[in-house]
């Protein structure tokens, strides 16, 4: 479903991706984790499209479809979803007339009809449902004054509510206590199909125990050092990082 | 003959059609003399730095309307705020429109300053009022309070509120190639009365228009007042508006100006805080485009102590357009514990645009709380990437993120039409449409 090959990119002429190499399948849920300063949240920066980074080398196919030159939001409405790490606040804009817009945006792009207002009505409230959203907080500002919970599981709510093929949660788990933290691990896992693939960035094996991958990366440096199934999660939560910084310096 | 030559001859006309036993009269007299040294201003001048008056200057105004041009409610609606019902002060080419109005005298006066200002049983209101907090120095005030004849009066007694909002309008139909307005308010509240206010000035041809309007409002103790302009007028047409309020304890005046459009908008607010616990608010969201040019001079003078003043002023500037915020706040010495607030951001969303912004803080008292600041930008490319990876397309996610960033200043609307009125006309002015009521 995704596809990245040999991937480099640069931020500033300063170059953070040095060669990615990932397939995610339909239904697969990969883990990336990695230190600080790895590349981890531009690596999810580049795949939603965020022209502040210079692809220089390599491609990120979709379902086949080679993404360079497709802006956001043309990935928005071929299923790519970024659930992102820092939330941006939107004073004025609430919650529910945010997603109305999101939807009947991409349903644009695909020549449809706006979504009749009785079913985004029912839409919202299903969705909402699932991340345990109350009514009361969809009439709120987008992100305004949201407590750092609140705006992950706002997220996963966008996430729901837009059904992308492929959803790249980055450093979801952060700033969540662990209550929080199994609402929106249910919510993905309720979200998770034979038809999506899912990519979690994190820096803790945490939240693994609430998501489980089929498969983790180690990313070090611009490049996956390391790759294994879901035992490799536990490991570096043991070992850290070091050993591998030492392994790949060798 | 230049326009302040042709002006000061004119005044002389003028008084051929005005009772000059009316004290009123005198105050006249006096004003012109002032206009007379003074002129128009110039740019050596600092409070007009970055603001000419010269182009508009070497117009060929006519001073005086001719006979009505009637219009037809069905084509000027759209400048009501028709979804509510209001008392409406209507004016056409400078001329009382009864046909477009809807006035009363059932327990407040909403009606007109040419009646206020020749009818004896409104003297005692005039006696105490007219003239009284404008001020008898500045040029162009002066220039309105000689020709002040018509325009807007409105009295609120003693615990007393209108049953539904005011609206003054001022149409003009481009009888003239080019007309000179000078409409002239008085606004009295007394005390723990309250009233709101719609004003709009609108050109409806491509014929040139300077409006230089005078505006008093008093606010008696506990008093509160809602004063909403919306500037969005044709290309061809500049207004310089100079509104004076002069509050007394515990009253609460706030005054929003939506400036959208227009050649030339000069916005003069002065508040004089004569009292204690009194708030002051002035809120304002600018949107700009080609070579419009907007400059809003503000004044709080905070006179007594335990008052505040509230300034929120953000501005959004494209094409070739240009704007000034001068935020002048004077604190007096026995103002203590004054809490005066002063906010201005601006987003130049072209290369071409600029704004000029200066706090300007005179303080005397030791014991207060005063912050100022000033902000330029562009727009937040971390929040138009968010917006754009939800599926919104750059254009949109820029016009909401736009409209964001001027939300503040319209959470304080108090009339829900008006702010679902001025969204439209934040939308239809960034270019979107956004599938939902904003």
């Amino acid at each position: 479903m995704l596809k990245i090959n040999d991937l480099h990119a640069n931020v500033d002429d300063k170059e953070i991706l040095k060669g990615i190499n990932l397939e995610v399948k339909a239904g697969e849920v990969h883990a990336i984790m990695g230190p600080n300063g790895s590349g981890k949240s531009t690596l999810a920066s580049v795949i939603a499209g965020n022209e502040n980074f210079e692809v220089t080398q390599g491609s990120i196919e979709l379902s086949g479809e080679d993404l360079e030159d497709v802006s956001p939001e043309e990935r928005a409405h071929k299923g790519v979803f970024l659930s992102f790490q820092y939330p941006v606040e939107i004073p004025g804009v609430s919650v529910t007339n945010f997603m109305k817009t999101a939807i009947n945006e991409s349903r644009k792009a695909k020549g449809l009809e706006d979504m009749p207002a009785k079913d985004m009505l029912k839409l919202i409230r299903e969705k909402s449902e699932l991340l345990e959203i109350d009514r009361k907080f969809l009439s709120r500002s987008l992100n305004e004054g949201f407590s750092g919970g609140e705006k992950k599981r706002n997220e996963i709510f966008q996430m729901a509510m837009l059904e992308p093929k492929v959803a790249i949660l980055d450093e979801t788990d952060s700033g969540l206590d662990i209550d929080a933290l199994r609402i929106v691990a249910s919510g993905v896992n309720k979200l998770k199909s034979k038809d999506n693939a899912v990519i979690l960035i994190t820096h803790y094996q945490r939240l693994l125990e609430y998501i489980v991958p089929d498969y983790v990366h180690v990313l070090h440096n611009g490049k996956i050092v390391k790759s294994g199934g879901k035992e490799l999660a536990l490991e570096l939560e043991e070992k850290g990082y070091d050993w591998l910084k030492q392994e790949t310096a060798v | 003959m230049d326009l302040k030559d042709k002006l000061i001859s004119s005044f002389m006309a003028f008084e051929n059609n005005v009772d000059v036993e009316h004290p009123v009269h005198d105050v006249r007299m006096a004003a012109i003399k002032n206009f007379e040294e003074k002129g128009f201003p110039s740019k050596k001048e600092e409070a007009w730095k970055y603001t000419s008056l010269n182009n508009i200057q070497k117009i060929d105004f006519s001073i005086f309307p001719k006979e009505e041009n009637a219009l037809e409610y069905k084509d000027v609606k759209r400048y009501f705020i028709h979804e509510i019902d209001t008392y409406k002060i209507v004016f056409v080419d400078g001329i009382y429109s009864s046909y477009l109005s809807e006035t009363t005298h059932d327990g407040v006066d909403i009606c007109l300053m040419s009646a206020a200002l020749t009818k004896p049983m409104y003297k005692p209101v005039i006696d105490v009022y007219f003239n009284k907090v404008a001020s008898k120095d500045e040029s162009l005030t002066s220039l309105n309070t000689a020709f002040s004849r018509e325009g807007a009066y409105i009295y609120i007694p003693k615990n007393k509120m209108p049953k539904k909002p005011i609206e003054i309008l001022h149409f003009s139909t481009g009888n003239e190639a080019s007309l000179l307005l000078q409409p002239r308010n008085l606004i009295v509240v007394e005390e723990n009365a309250e009233v709101q206010i719609i004003e709009r000035h609108q050109s409806l041809t491509s014929n040139e228009v300077l409006t230089n309007a005078v505006t008093e409002i008093f606010a008696a103790k506990s008093a509160i007042v809602d004063f909403y302009k919306i500037q969005n007028d044709a290309p061809t047409a500049s207004l310089i508006d100079n509104t004076y309020i002069d509050q007394k304890d515990k009253s609460l005046v706030k005054v929003h100006t939506f400036s959208f459009g227009g050649k030339l908008t000069r916005n003069n607010l002065n508040f004089y805080q004569n009292g204690e616990y009194i708030d002051s608010t002035m809120k304002g969201v600018t949107i700009l485009g080609e070579k419009q040019h907007v400059d809003h001079h503000t004044l709080v003078h905070h006179i007594e102590p335990n008052c505040e003043s509230h300034q929120d002023y953000k501005g959004i500037y494209g094409d070739a357009s240009t704007g000034v915020f001068n935020g002048k706040i004077i604190v007096d010495k026995i103002a203590q514990k004054t809490n005066a607030f002063q906010q201005n951001n601006n987003i130049l969303i072209s290369d071409k645009a600029s704004i000029n912004t200066k706090p300007q803080l005179e303080i005397f008292a030791d014991d207060v709380k005063c912050s100022h600041g000033c902000t330029i930008g562009q727009l937040d490319e971390d929040a138009l990437f968010y917006l754009q990876s939800r599926g919104i397309p750059q254009k949109e996610a820029r016009a909401l993120l736009m409209y964001a960033f001027a939300n503040n200043v319209l959470s304080s609307v108090r009339i829900p039409e008006l702010k679902i009125r001025i969204n439209k006309l934040i939308a239809e002015k960034l270019g979107v449409n956004l599938g939902f009521d904003l």
